[in-house]
């Protein structure tokens, strides 16, 4: 007995090393990926915000603030910036609009029912990037279904910048209004069957139901579509180039297409990119804490 | 587990309205009536777009590149467009294959490590993984097109893969960590009691065990490596190295401005088929990647 006693923590601690020792082997991997490819360049947008970076010729030196006072007083910043926001306001009550609708209009699993979701949800298999080529012919004045009606009333989706930011809301919505709904059926299937069920024995209407029952608790729901959505539309990029260029006029240039044009169209400036990048970084950090504050509030009361 | 063919959305099972009694069927059809012509409007809506684009790009019109009628000009246009269609698509199956391998690999591992040891640093790492969602794709990209240039990787279909690897491991970690957890101990500690390492343990008793998360990582890692857009503009310079969806996109600043709107439709079609056709197969994999991924985190 004597003997075990001092053995054992000896040995307890050796097969913990060896423990600790097997984990990280399986790990390494992972870790290398994220050391590599994620925190190094993560601390470098650090650095080349700092400094002046042009795209060929790499860094020389730190300019500090400079890059920022640049970014802030570029001719687009403010305007790219206030296009972003509009347009994420407007995909953001659209999408999680429609993806309840939705929801609730093919919620029982009837097998007809069953058909509509998948036609829902077909879109949201292709790529943002073909969906929005597909979108660019829909759309053009020569080739598309409309080309006959457009060119005898004298009009273009993308020529003017409403017509320009609605055809792309048109695109967006129709790409990822079935994954929405898909993640509000998720949280619609998550309300127990109880609740409705002495919601009826007290005779409550099928509008009070859904107002006082459903909505409360999709409550979770809505704070995960909301950040996603939120982030997905501050993030636009894709959608826009391909569509738009950020025109005409410059009137849909999102902040993200603002970074890659000074990147890598005409000025070719890293460091100005880089110091864009911290500030929008930031900026969607804040605004996600913001969020989720605010959406699990009234969660616990 | 065995691979079920059941459908995504037999998954979402709400309770059933009860039927009403006192109605009969036809009696109901009429009631529905104004509910089945507007959601059969609405699907039509959302296949018009696509049902749209397959049929044109068989179809000659103005600014295309098919003589008026039915025939496959418009897909003879996009296999001769610069390098030529098979170039591109060889370039795009072998970023997504190789993203779909190293994606599968490193969050097997990883999520293994997660689920069945402990060691220092574990849950940082962890968190360091997760965080990769926060940060914009835009932000990363441009440190990554220095990083790349400067261990020779610039232009590289193996760089953009690895970029692609590592934009997917937040999803895929932790799958793959859940997938790991959701299978008892036992099963493996019996293994090992019978003389099998922890490797061995992992191949021959776990791997068959976690198929249903493995075919998930590797849809969700595979639709997303074909269909990025992003990665390869920025880090691919080289026409004959680009991927499939650049190349289309770029057919619109053809010779002069002029755009080739069917090779465009074209186009749209071989990128598009692939991922319909996994989605129509594996789609209760698809929904259950949605659910775990998005719900439980």
């Amino acid at each position: 007995m004597s003997v075990t006693t001092s053995a054992a923590p000896d040995r307890n601690r050796r097969s913990r090393r060896r423990e600790a020792l097997r984990g990280w082997s399986y790990a390494a991997p992972t870790a290398l990926f994220v050391l590599f490819v994620f925190v190094v360049p993560l601390g470098l947008v650090l650095q080349m915000s700092g400094s002046d970076w042009p795209l060929l010729g790499g860094n020389q030196g730190w300019n500090f603030p400079e890059n920022f006072a640049d970014a802030a007083s570029h001719r687009l910043f403010w305007d790219s910036i206030w296009f972003t926001l509009k347009y994420t306001v407007i995909t953001t009550v659209l999408l999680l609009g429609l993806g309840l609708g939705l929801a609730l209009l093919v919620q029982e699993s009837t097998r007809w029912k069953s058909v509509l979701r998948t036609a829902f949800l077909v879109p949201s298999a292709l790529g943002l990037a073909s969906a929005s080529l597909l979108f660019y012919v829909l759309y053009s004045p020569y080739a598309g279904p409309f080309a006959d009606l457009m060119q005898a009333w004298g009009f273009t989706f993308l020529g003017t910048p409403d017509g320009a930011l609605w055809s792309t809301v048109f695109l967006i919505v129709w790409r990822f209004a079935g994954f929405y709904m898909l993640l509000m059926l998720v949280g619609l299937q998550g309300i127990p069957d109880d609740v409705y069920e002495a919601a009826r024995i007290d005779g409550a209407s099928r509008w009070q139901t859904f107002r006082d029952i459903t909505l409360p608790l999709l409550r979770p729901t809505f704070a995960l579509t909301t950040v996603l959505c939120v982030t997905g539309s501050l993030l636009a990029f894709e959608q826009f180039y391909i569509l738009t260029k950020g025109g005409p006029d410059n009137s849909t240039m999102t902040i993200v297409q603002l970074i890659y044009n000074v990147a890598f169209q005409g000025q070719n400036d890293l460091g100005v990119a880089g110091a864009l990048s911290v500030i929008v970084l930031l900026a969607l950090i804040v605004i996600n804490v913001v969020q989720l504050r605010v959406l699990r509030r009234g969660e616990e009361s | 587990m065995a691979l079920q063919t059941q459908s995504a959305t037999e998954l979402i099972r709400v309770d059933e309205p009860r039927p009403r009694v006192g109605r009969s069927p036809a009696m109901r059809l009429v009631l529905g009536l104004p509910y089945w012509l507007f959601t059969t409007a609405l699907a039509i809506i959302f296949l018009y777009p696509l049902i749209w684009t397959a049929v044109a790009s068989v179809q000659g019109r103005a600014g295309t590149s098919q003589p008026e009628g039915w025939g496959f000009g418009n897909y003879v246009a996009l296999a001769n467009y610069q390098a030529g269609v098979w170039v591109y698509l060889g370039n795009s199956l072998f970023v997504s294959l190789l993203t779909v391998l190293l994606t599968l690999a490193v969050s097997t591992l990883g999520g293994y490590a997660f689920a069945r040891f402990r060691f220092p640093g574990k849950n940082v790492l962890f968190l360091t993984t997760l965080a990769i969602l926060m940060v914009p794709y835009a932000t990363l990209l441009i440190p990554l097109y220095v990083i790349l240039g400067a261990v020779g990787l610039s232009n590289s279909l193996v760089g953009v893969a690895i970029v692609l690897t590592m934009f997917q491991l937040p999803f895929s970690m932790f799958m793959m960590r859940i997938s790991f957890e959701s299978i008892p101990r036992e099963l493996d500690e019996a293994a090992m009691v019978d003389g099998c390492s922890t490797w061995s343990a992992l191949w021959r008793v776990l791997l068959p065990a976690v198929k249903p998360g493995l075919v998930t990582v590797g849809l969700f890692a595979f639709l997303a490596a074909w269909n990025d857009f992003f990665a390869p503009l920025i880090l691919i310079t080289d026409t004959n190295r680009m991927t499939l969806p650049l190349a289309v996109a770029n057919l619109r600043v053809q010779v002069q401005g002029v755009i080739d709107y069917g090779a465009t439709e074209a186009g749209v079609v071989v990128l598009a088929l692939p991922c319909i056709v996994l989605f129509l197969v594996l789609q209760r994999h698809y929904v259950r990647g949605f659910m775990s991924g998005a719900f439980k985190g």
